[in-house]
């Protein structure tokens, strides 16, 4: 398969970048997309200029480390993967594949299609946990969760923490992302206690943090590798203004 | 406190409230609009009249402008922000996942915007005295306006972008105001795309029923 | 000359660990605020440790390679975690899971350690759900488990097939939390390169950082190596792609011992390897074997769709060799039962290189929603990658490597030969033995991470109270930091022909071939020459683009390329040294007429633990002798 590549390059966080146009002709369609761009960066190797940067580790959709935005949508055509569970197979012989980094002021770009998603971390640590000291939990079974709650928190929890959400979303907005972890500890006994005050928290950082904001465009929802719902930023409202409120 | 005036949702919350209040003042004006149908112009005036005179109703009028314009300052605040947010463009964006009309609120929006101050040129501003006309016989004005066909096709235009902003709106309020499970988010879909459709139709139905039968 | 003490506490088996609490020294927490920690590695057990130690007091300072904590490979961790709360009243305690975990491992595992494992189990599950892993229940709202391969109990907690990440990120929560209390700093993208040794005692680290690419000095009281496993070292395995060895091995030649290299867990139910470019393997959970049927057609070479085969022609070889356990048996076991069906021509799949697990009957009998609710994200991942959908086909699965059981030595402390180092999690030779069975991994790092360390480290650091700050301005910290841009500088001047991942996959095939599955003798020297001919081949035409101040993919690769060979080695020593079978080591020499691992408890009742002696000199065999006092040995037998 012939394959045409358009690739965001970009020397380092200050740099000014460029596409560069790459030409590979023969391309697996059992390749994954990373595996695609392992053998583009063999070649460039060999021919002896610098291979494109991104990042990547688990290599199976989990560890939320991977994340291009490939043909005008995050992790490419095919809905609810990752980029390195994108098969080539969704390609045909002769497309043009655009390749950028997710575009966000609050994920500036570190090199080529590498960006700096620290952001994320930052949101959690002001308030995305249930504050138990090591040794102070009681009895597992002393807190009944109704099975209908756990599986929600559940769907809400599986967040990889990619970044999709806001490179999907026009306004770059991290509303699902932090929608996630506040719906999942606040549907659990456990986690109601701060729900409050971790909302709060967590809205006035991504605030200040420079992410936009949201309006509903359900971009998120569509892009999100693990399909996490929509309904997760309405429940961020909620508990928003109830905190504020009462 | 201030933490809480100042954060994103806030605002959002307040463009929810701002804008279902807005809507709820579009039923009552079509149904005023509809005694344009009428060859007797009195009621028509009756009602611009009580409407223009009546205390609470003058309050109310107030209240709406107020809720317009920051509704309108809101919008293109919180847009502004969002365009920062972004940093820089993407070359090639594919929006066909995702609600269509959501893309372009701020566009839609501006447009009824602009639509609105003709509108207050032709009507508000004849009430309140800064154009000239007759403020007792808005029946009168209306029906002429209705018989220039540019100025039906930009009311028609007007109306349609309001369905499209419409379209968009109604769910999205009560999305930020939280009110949204799977199950609810169908039924206020379904009911937004429904009042999208409604009410543009029937503003649109009035001017086009007089042009080709009076 | 290192003398093995593994400080296991006087006492009965059951009360070993709390006799060890209420005897070793204390820090008290006035002095706690003095002391500084290095924690390397930030997953299960690097982030619980380094968040339970900040809650004590002490300074914490996190080191990971990723760009977050909340990507370590711990969160690719499918299955579940053990614990023994009898929820289901099917006989559990702390000595069941003791004795299946000593079995298990066959026999090459200290009672001690696994008996602790045991009885802290149930305080692991405790914090999860305190912290809000949404783990599954009943109707009632109770917790619910499953059972898992090796063990006739129930006892294994799950959320989904996702229950490393939900554990992994409740563990980075509480890192996140102690982050903003200004009790713990995190360093991301930095490879941790080498280990500083002060006067004998581990007392820093250097590293480089990913972005800038500066060579940088960390000092502290102790550090600790929460790094994970080499499986790596296979090129295609389930581990993530940029897990390495790196840290370990600079450990090792600081003077640590590295234990039971060999002992490399291959894992039964895998995808296959689809194609020649495939960059890693993924894991499909060893919980599908609770309700999936393994097999392979009776005659050989069956073209036919597997649906189309019919009942009395399928091979149901587990079932059929191992009536006892059928589709539970250990992973070992299991792995090496699809390696023999398919090199005798039964396996099916394009290559050949494949066996069935079929949930066709699961299905019928308990209904597709109940099969979807256990395995549905599973059922889903298997779709996405293979495009075969298993509600109505048997998935196809094949081992892979996948966990290592060799480590860093560590003492009853999880402290290594060089004081002050600790390692922790799957960075130890540990807890498991020979063989690790399902859903004891996340509970080992779990509780390494937070309650075995954060209490054993203030041993150590009790005497430490009076060390001041420790200065990175010392000639062993200028002396590593030289070694370190030097190694890295060769690298860069290599300027060959050949790119490191081709290395690493030639390395890769031939550790899978001769030092896999099955191991044998002549294999394993010849392995051992051609390890040695690649790694000279490495040297000399690696071709590393760009340079050592930048953003460099490649050079961080090579460094830990180089790394692996060195660790290929030491596998290959320890595996010829092991002249028996027990676990995952399969020595072809020495098994039972059934092809069983045949076990020599009489000369090879010990972890071996390497110490380095030179640059490519060989390894100097240390013995710790294991003593069974609590159990009986007897042969493994799952039939």
């Amino acid at each position: 398969m012939n394959i045409t590549l358009k690739i965001w390059r970009q020397k380092n966080e200050h740099a000014k970048g460029k596409f560069v146009t790459y030409k590979l002709d023969d391309v697996s369609k059992e390749m994954t997309f990373l595996e695609m761009l392992d053998y583009l960066n063999e070649k460039l190797i060999k021919e002896g200029n610098d291979p494109v940067a991104f990042d990547s580790d688990c290599r199976e959709g989990i560890c939320g480390m991977c994340g291009l935005y490939i043909n005008g949508r995050p992790n490419g055509p095919k809905k609810g993967v990752t980029a390195c569970q994108l098969s080539m197979s969704v390609f045909k012989d002769g497309d043009t594949i655009t390749v950028e980094p997710w575009r966000a002021k609050a994920f500036p770009v570190i090199k080529d299609l590498i960006v700096n998603r620290n952001a994320f971390d930052k949101i959690i640590q002001v308030g995305g946990y249930i504050s138990v000291t090591t040794g102070s939990a009681p009895e597992a079974n002393s807190i009944p969760v109704k099975k209908e709650n756990a599986e929600r928190a559940f769907d809400s929890g599986i967040c990889i923490g990619c970044g999709a959400c806001v490179a999907a979303c026009k306004n770059a907005s991290a509303m699902l992302f932090i929608g996630a972890k506040v719906s999942q500890l606040a549907l659990l006994p456990q986690g109601r206690v701060e729900a409050k005050e971790r909302v709060k928290t967590m809205v006035a950082k991504m605030d200040e943090l420079g992410f936009g904001n949201c309006s509903n465009t359900g971009a998120c929802e569509a892009e999100c590798p693990k399909e996490i719902k929509l309904t997760n930023i309405a429940r961020l409202n909620r508990e928003f203004y109830k905190a504020n409120l009462s | 406190m201030s933490r809480f005036l100042g954060s994103s949702i806030t605002k959002k919350i307040t463009m929810a409230l701002l804008g279902l209040f807005l809507i709820l003042f579009l039923p009552v004006h079509l149904g005023i609009n509809f005694l344009l149908l009428k060859s007797d112009p009195e009621p028509f005036n009756k009602a611009a009249h009580f409407m223009a005179t009546f205390w609470l109703i003058k309050g109310f009028e107030v209240l709406l402008l107020a809720s317009f314009l920051l509704h309108i300052f809101y919008g293109i605040f919180l847009q502004i922000q969002n365009w920062l947010a972004r940093g820089k463009q993407y070359k090639i964006t594919n929006y066909s996942q995702t609600s269509f009309f959501s893309k372009f609120m701020i566009w839609t929006g501006l447009i009824i915007f602009i639509f609105l101050i003709i509108h207050f040129m032709n009507f508000y501003f004849i009430k309140i005295g800064w154009v000239q006309g007759d403020p007792e016989n808005f029946y009168g004005v209306a029906h002429q306006l209705f018989k220039i066909p540019a100025y039906i096709i930009l009311y028609i235009f007007s109306f349609l972008i309001l369905g499209f902003h419409l379209a968009h709106a109604f769910w999205s309020a009560f999305q930020t105001l939280g009110w949204n499970t799977t199950v609810l988010s169908l039924v206020f879909k379904g009911l937004g795309t429904l009042f999208a459709i409604l009410i543009p139709l029937g503003f649109t139905i009035i001017p086009l029923v007089i042009f080709f039968t009076k | 000359m290192v003398t093995l003490n593994s400080k296991i506490p006087e006492g009965p088996l059951a009360e070993k660990w709390s006799n060890h609490k209420a005897s070793i020294k204390l820090v008290n927490p006035a002095n706690k605020k003095k002391l500084d920690i290095i924690v390397v590695g930030a997953g299960a057990s690097g982030a619980s440790a380094a968040a339970t130690l900040a809650e004590l007091g002490y300074n914490v300072k996190v080191y990971c390679f990723q760009d977050s904590s909340r990507r370590a490979h711990s969160i690719a961790s499918q299955g579940g975690i053990n614990a023994t709360k009898n929820y289901k009243n099917d006989g559990d305690s702390d000595y069941r899971l003791f004795y299946d975990m000593i079995k298990g491992g066959d026999f090459r595992a200290r009672e001690a350690n696994v008996y602790r494992l045991a009885e802290i189990s149930n305080n692991v599950i405790d914090q999860y759900v305190a912290q809000g892993v949404p783990f599954a229940r009943e109707y009632s709202g109770y917790l619910t488990t499953r059972s898992f391969g090796g063990v006739q109990v129930s006892r294994t907690f799950y959320a989904q097939g996702q229950t490393g990440q939900q554990c992994t990120l409740a563990a980075y929560q509480a890192l996140m939390r102690q982050i903003n209390a200004g009790k713990a700093k995190m360093f991301t993208r930095r490879d941790v390169l080498d280990l500083v040794v002060i006067n004998g005692k581990a007392r820093g680290i250097i590293t480089r950082n990913l972005i800038t690419g500066e060579i940088e000095r960390h000092s502290a009281h102790a550090v600790v190596f929460a790094t994970g496993g080499y499986g790596t070292v296979y090129y295609l395995s389930t581990l993530a792609i940029n897990s390495n060895v790196t840290a370990a091995m600079a450990a090792f030649r600081k003077g640590a011992l590295f234990a039971n290299p060999s002992m490399a867990q291959i894992h039964p139910t895998c995808i296959p390897v689809l194609n020649e470019y495939q960059s890693k393997l993924t894991l499909m959970s060893e919980s599908l074997r609770n309700d999936g049927r393994v097999w392979v057609p009776k005659k050989k070479g069956d073209k036919r769709p597997a649906n189309e085969i019919p009942e009395e022609e399928r091979d149901y070889y587990l079932e059929r060799r191992y009536p006892a356990f059928g589709n539970l048996v250990p992973r070992d076991v299991a792995s090496r039962a699809a390696k023999e069906r398919c090199d005798a021509g039964y396996g099916v799949g394009e290559t050949g290189l494949s066996v069935y697990l079929d949930f066709k009957d699961a299905i019928n009998i308990q209904g597709k929603e109940t099969i979807a609710g256990k395995y549905g994200n599973l059922f889903d991942l298997y779709l996405k990658i293979t495009g075969i959908n298993p509600y109505k086909e048997p998935m196809r699965i094949y081992p892979a490597a996948h966990y290592t059981m060799g480590g860093l030595w560590v003492d009853y402390n999880l402290m290594t030969t060089i004081p002050g180092l600790y390692a922790i999690g799957e960075a130890n030779f540990s807890d498991h033995g020979s063989n690790r069975l399902g859903a004891s991994s996340l509970l080992q790092c779990s509780a390494d991470g937070y309650f075995i360390l954060p209490v054993t480290i203030g041993d150590y650091l009790a005497d430490e109270i009076k060390t001041p700050k420790i200065s990175t301005d010392t000639p062993e910290f200028e002396k590593a930091e030289k070694a370190v841009k030097e190694k890295l500088n060769k690298l860069l001047s290599v300027k060959g022909t050949q790119t490191v991942t081709s290395f690493h996959k030639r390395l890769g095939h031939i550790l899978w071939s001769y030092s896999g599955m099955i191991k044998n003798e002549n294999g394993l020297k010849k392995a051992f020459k051609l390890v040695s001919e690649l790694k000279e081949e490495f040297w000399k035409n690696v071709k590393i683009p760009g340079g050592l101040n930048e953003l460099n993919h490649e050079l961080e690769k090579a460094s830990r390329v180089a790394d692996f060979f060195d660790v290929a080695k030491l596998i290959i020593t320890d595996a010829l040294d092991r002249k028996e079978s027990c676990g995952a080591h399969f020595r072809e020499e020495y098994q039972t007429e059934e092809g069983e691992p045949k076990r020599d408890d009489k000369n090879y009742s010990y972890v071996s633990a390497w110490e380095y002696t030179g640059e490519d000199k060989p390894p100097k065999l240390n013995k710790e002798e294991l003593k069974f006092k609590y159990v009986k040995v007897t042969e493994r037998s799952y039939k």
